[in-house]
This record gives structure tokens, sequence and C-alpha cells, in this order.
């Protein structure tokens, strides 16, 4: 990290947006903040006065109860917001809806919405700072940085890993951050599943494609299947979950191409029996609930750094 | 108060090509009609004692622009753009007729609809209009509408557009009926299962924002099966909007056979590749899609080859309640009449594009691929005349834009080249020393 790095983002809009010293930095911020979670009292005044306000257009039970642990644990005042009781069932624009919760002086928006680039046009409208809760396929940055955080803490290193994502890739913001976040941070990812979840030039964004689920998993450090949506198959994207877990599906079997020592990720809910066995996905490889657990920290991390520059 | 009694405009360069004229000349307007046209320049007020005069030196004097694809949205949403506001953007931007595309509310199916726009263009007269009537009732691909009658109100064409024909009896029949009445058949080339759902063009930039993409396929296949459906009847047939490299390729060989096929573009389509999305910009949302460099770069060379015959704007008005949204809910479509010229101007300065060639896109071939009058200034003829001031620049600012509408990727830039008097038969519908 050059010795005069500050962090200097307002909005958390994608990992896209963050340089590799922004991105040591949030984590060292987080491993920091995650001894507080430890604590039987579990509660600093860092963010005492702050009001923080989720808005959420899509269901979400972890992303939405982790960003409000996080802005509590830091004694932040919270508030969230979600489509059954916005205004936008109502027929309000999302532009209406933000810039009255500006009126309220709030100091960040925490936003998630079904349509990539609804927070950059948040930005664009109001001065509050934006963090982005995932927005439609394009980027989910605060899960990036908690798979980051976890395979850092696990590996000591991110650097000349192997990463291979398994499954909907498409439709995955999940996806789109970790392959920005990981090779940003030199890491090497893969990314396997059926053809028809696979977006065009995937390559751009860093990623290699492996049409082989094997081949892709072959040396990997890190084995990350990616939840399948029932939808998947009403869109001709797929015939069905059976055929998906026989073929694309992450068993102890097919892990045995990976490295002994290999990571078993999710960025959860799982389809247990479908992209992942219960076996593995409650195996000795298994860092899931580490992902959940880091993601507090890396929220508590991206709320106090935004706080810093608002 | 003295009588003017026409126009005289001295010393421009008159660009002719239907006449093969491209010299420096005077051109003598009166009664609304062409009635000299001098190669000396030597035109003087001499017997013609009260004509305004206007010096075109440097200038350009041509037939007046002819924008084959428009939406004026009258009727139905008015807030957007009338024929009014719509034609006084044409002119502002050098046009002297634009064709109308029937997807207003209601569509103009019928011979009322057509009947209303042109009352409407009569009261206005900014510009001609030419209705372009729907192909099917409703646009809904099902049944076909009332050519005849539509005909006999004043349509010049027929489209759906706004929504490819899906159904691919109906197009063979619309081509096949369509001859009854000699109207050109226009074809949104689309195969809306391929793009369905999609606000880009899908590659590595729809990719990177995370936007559903519409594939170059969903266009050249649709292309494939109307050239298929023209050469089959033996109608002719003109594709709107080209915006892929294939697409042109498809239309070259078409032509090559001796197929009935003409096909215009837009400027954006030349102009602006993808990457214009970058930062979700809604001003870059169209339909088709702004592809990849390599189109845009192929779409230059087919209006140079003479693959494709025309620039049309697909002049779109949306106001901010469509545009000033979440990506994915943004209408498609750019406002176009007042940035057509300045645009393929930049063709002329950077691209090799003759002046000639430009008039011919603008001017001469929508003229004949509509059968409409225009497209020349043959002595005799309705003084239709734009005059186009190839090195004025200037900034185009939300403030200039006379559409009603403002959602122009281009605004804030610095355009070169543009129309300074446009002429209606005989009477000037816009002057750009009076702004």
């Amino acid at each position: 990290m050059r010795p005069d790095y500050r962090f200097t983002h307002k909005h958390i809009l994608g990992i896209d947006h963050l340089s590799c010293d922004d991105i040591e930095h949030i984590l060292q911020v987080a491993e920091s903040f995650k001894e507080i979670s430890s604590r039987s009292i579990k509660k600093v005044p860092t963010l005492r006065g702050k009001t923080v306000v989720s808005l959420f257009f899509e269901p979400s039970t972890r992303t939405r109860l982790s960003f409000e642990i996080a802005a509590k644990r830091l004694s932040a005042d919270t508030f969230a917001i979600t489509t059954a009781s916005s205004s936008a069932t109502k027929g309000e624009s999302l532009i209406d809806t933000a810039k009255n919760l500006e009126a309220m002086n709030p100091d960040i928006i925490i936003m998630r919405n079904a349509i990539s680039g609804s927070p950059h046009l948040l930005t664009r409208h109001i001065k509050t700072s934006v963090i982005n809760a995932g927005d439609g396929t394009h980027e989910h940055p605060s899960q990036g940085l908690l798979d980051l955080m976890t395979v850092k803490e696990h590996k000591q290193r991110i650097k000349g890993l192997k990463l291979a994502i398994i499954g909907d890739i498409a439709h995955s913001r999940v996806a789109h951050s970790n392959i920005i976040g990981f090779s940003k941070m030199g890491a090497s990812v893969t990314v396997s599943g059926p053809a028809t979840l696979i977006p065009r030039n995937v390559e751009r964004l860093g990623a290699t494609v492996c049409l082989s689920v094997r081949e892709a998993i072959r040396d990997a450090d890190v084995v990350m299947p990616l939840r399948i949506q029932m939808e998947r198959q009403n869109d001709a994207l797929l015939p069905s979950f059976k055929e998906y877990a026989a073929f694309f599906g992450i068993n102890r079997q097919t892990l045995e191409a990976a490295r002994p020592d290999a990571l078993v990720m999710h960025p959860g809910p799982i389809n247990r029996g479908v992209e992942l066995t219960p076996d593995v996905a409650d195996g000795s490889r298994s860092v899931i609930l580490d992902q959940v657990a880091n993601g507090v920290a890396i929220r508590m991390a991206l709320l106090y750094l935004v706080l810093g520059n608002a | 108060m003295t009588l003017i009694e026409g126009l005289l405009l001295k010393n421009g360069r008159i660009i002719d090509p239907a006449n093969a004229v491209d010299r420096k000349g005077d051109l003598l307007i009166q009664d609304g009609k062409i009635v000299a046209v001098s190669p000396g320049g030597r035109i003087s007020r001499g017997r013609h004692r009260n004509l305004a005069v206007y010096d075109c030196a440097g200038k350009w004097v041509v037939p007046g622009l002819i924008d084959m694809h428009v939406h004026l949205r009258e009727p139905g949403e008015e807030y957007k753009e009338t024929v009014e506001s719509g034609t006084r953007a044409a002119a502002a931007g050098g046009f002297t007729a634009v064709a109308c595309m029937p997807n207003t509310r209601p569509v103009n199916d019928n011979q009322s609809v057509t009947r209303l726009i042109l009352e409407k263009a009569q009261a206005a007269a900014h510009a001609r209009v030419y209705p372009v009537g729907a192909i099917s009732k409703g646009s809904n691909g099902e049944t076909l509408a009332e050519y005849g009658e539509m005909q006999q109100a004043g349509i010049v064409a027929i489209s759906d557009d706004g929504r490819p024909v899906i159904n691919s009896q109906l197009m063979r029949r619309a081509l096949e009926y369509a001859g009854n009445f000699n109207l050109p058949v226009i074809s949104h080339a689309e195969d809306p299962a391929l793009s369905r759902n999609g606000v880009m063009n899908e590659g590595a930039i729809s990719t990177m924002l995370g936007l559903r993409g519409i594939p170059t396929a969903a266009e050249e296949i649709m292309i494939f099966r109307e050239l298929a459906l023209a050469e089959y009847t033996g109608r002719p047939l003109h594709i709107a909007h080209v915006s892929t490299a294939e697409s042109v390729a498809l239309i070259r060989r078409a032509k090559d056979r001796g197929c009935r096929v003409t096909a215009e573009t837009a400027p954006h389509y030349f102009t602006l590749t993808e990457e214009a999305v970058l930062s979700y910009n809604t001003l870059a949302k169209m339909n088709p899609p702004l592809r990849t460099a390599a189109d845009v770069a192929a779409i230059r060379q087919g209006l140079l080859d003479g693959s494709l015959d025309a620039i049309a704007t697909d002049h779109a008005p949306h106001s901010t309640m469509e545009k000033e949204v979440e990506f994915d809910l943004a209408a498609n479509g750019i406002i176009g009449l007042e940035t057509a010229v300045p645009l393929t101007m930049a063709l002329v300065r950077e691209h090799g594009l003759s002046p000639a060639r430009m008039v011919e896109l603008l001017s001469v071939n929508p003229a004949r691929i509509l059968g409409v009058a225009g497209g020349s200034l043959a002595t005799g003829r309705p003084a239709d005349v734009t005059v186009i001031d190839p090195e004025l620049e200037f900034c185009y600012t939300e403030e200039m834009v006379v559409s009603k509408s403002k959602n122009s990727p281009f605004l804030n830039q610095q355009l070169k080249g543009r129309a300074v008097l446009t002429i209606l038969d005989g009477r000037i519908t816009f002057n750009a020393a009076e702004i």
C-alpha cells in the first residue's frame, strides 16, 4: 500500500471502482472491527448520531440483517424500508423516493434493487452516500469483499490462488464482484457451468471460461458454487435441477480435482442437493458460515470508511 | 412594406446529385418554385427588385433534406412531441420533409388517424409530413391494415416500426398486398425472442454492467427473413435503422443478387458505440442498441459503398419521466432531427463521404424510396431547399433544442456543420441567423 494512501470513496457502488489499496485497506479495517462482534457488549460508539437507511427493493434476509447489525454495533441509528412498505408500490419514481429520504438527512443509504445501475442513478440525484447492497446482475461489492476477507483469513493471501466459480454466472452479481475482486488482487478466476449461464465476453471481467466443471475445479484453492434459481428452468436455460445436480453440482467426488486444502464457499442461500451436496456444504472444507460472520465486519468497515468521507 | 417577390441564394455551392450538379452558383426561388439555377453566379437583382438575397458564399445549397423515419408522437403522446413541435425541430435540423411512423396512440392503422396527422401537419406547416401506415391492425402482427384507404388519406409506406412482424406469413402477405398500391414496406427487423428483455448490445459492456443484452443476430436473422420474402414476392422492401456489420453485408449481397431492397441507418449508429452506455446512460438506450466499433465502421462503409441508401434519424422523443429512471425501465430512443446534419458532416470531414453522397443519403434516396417529391433542385420543382454551413461550430445545449423532448446523447457537445436556412415551398421555415 502506498504510504500516502487515503480512502476517498463517498459511495460504494462496486468492486470495479475500488483499487487494490482500497481493498487491502477495507480488509484491514474489517479485521480490526471483527473482534467487536465477539465481545460480551457488542457495541462501540464510533457512528453514534449517524443515520443509516436501508432501502431494499428485493427480498433479502442475510445482507439486510448483516448491514443492520454492522450499523448497530457501531451505534448508528438504522431504519429499514422494504418494497412492501415503500412508495415504490404506489408508483413513486426511484429518484423521488431517494430525494424524499435525502430531505430527512440520513448519512448513508444502503440500497438493493433488481435493476443493474440503480444505485448509480441515485448518486446522480442525491448527495447522501450510497452503498450498493446488490444491483440486478451487476455487482454486490460487500459480498465480494467478505469473500476476499474469508479467503485471506484462511490462505493468508489472495495473489496466486485459483478460484473456481461454478453455476449461474450470467445472473449472479456475486460472481461479477468476485471475478473483478479476485482477479484484481492477483488470483486467477475460472468460471464454469451450463453454457447458457455463462455471459458473453466474461473474459473481459478477468475470468477464464472452462465448460468442463472438473477441469475448472482442477487444482483450485477455492471452489464457489452459486445458487441456481428455479426460474432458469422456465427461461429454457436449464432442463432440470436433477440434470443440473448431476452435471454441474459440487459433491465430494467432483471436489477431488481441487487442491486437498481447497475451501468451499457459497454466497447463500444454498439449494442443498442441487448446486452443492449437504456433506460438502457442512464438511470440513466449507467456510460458508465464516463468510456470513465476516460479512458483518466488512459492512462495519464500509459504513465507517464511507462516513469518514461523507 | 415591400412585397418580397422571392428568394435569391447567391454564391453557394449548389450540390444537386439528382441533376449531376456540384458547382458554385445562384438559385432563384419565386412563387414557391425553383425558377433558375445559374452556374455562373450571375443572377442579379436586375428585374427582380424585391428579392430577399442571401449570401451563401462558403455554404452548401442542397435539395431539402428528407428524414424518412421519425416519431412525432401525435396523436396520443403530445407531452413528448406534436406534429407542430416535431416539424419545427425538423426545420431547425434542415429537413423539409419527414415520414412519421405509425406507433402513435391510437396506432395509425386507418384513414382517420392518417387524416388527423395530416390536418395537424397542414396547420403547422414547418415541414412536409408523410405518414407511414401500420402493416397490421393495431400493429399487433395479426391482420392486414387497410392500405388502400390509408393511401387515399395520404400514407406513403407501411411499417409496424417499433414492433417487429413476428409472423412470416403476415409479412409475406403485407409485401404482396402493398403491391396493389405501390407502397413500400419498411421493416423493423428484430427477432423478439432473441432480444427479449434486452436493453443494450450483448457483449463485453453488457456483461460488465450486468445488463441484459440484445445479440446482433436478433437483427440479422430478421433481415435474412425479410430479404427472402422480398425476393420471393419480388416486392420492394426497406430495412429501417440498420445497426450491425453483418446486416450491412446481408443487404449488400442481396443487392448484388438484384433484390429490390433499400436500407437506412441512423446517425447514432455511425457515431456512437455501446460504450456510450457505460455509467448507465439512458440517453444511449435505443432499439436496435448501439453496437461495437466494428459495427460502426461497417455502417460507415455501407453508407460509402451504397449498401445503405439513406440516413434517417429515428427521432424518438421521450420526456424525463421515461428517461431519468432505472436503465431497464427507461424508454428506447433519442431525438435526432437537429443533430443529423452535424453528425453526417463528421463523416464528410473524417471518413471520406462526399458531399454529393451525403445529399443522396439525406434527400435524393429517401424521396426515391418513398416515391415522394423532392431530392432535386431542377427548375420548376417546389422550392424545398436547405442551406448548410459546413464550417459552423456550435455547442448543442438543452436550451437550443427545438423538439419538445431533450433526450439526446449529444447534448453539451461541440458539433460542426449545420443547416442555417431551411426553405419549404419557397418559404423560410428556419433561419439560424434569427436565433
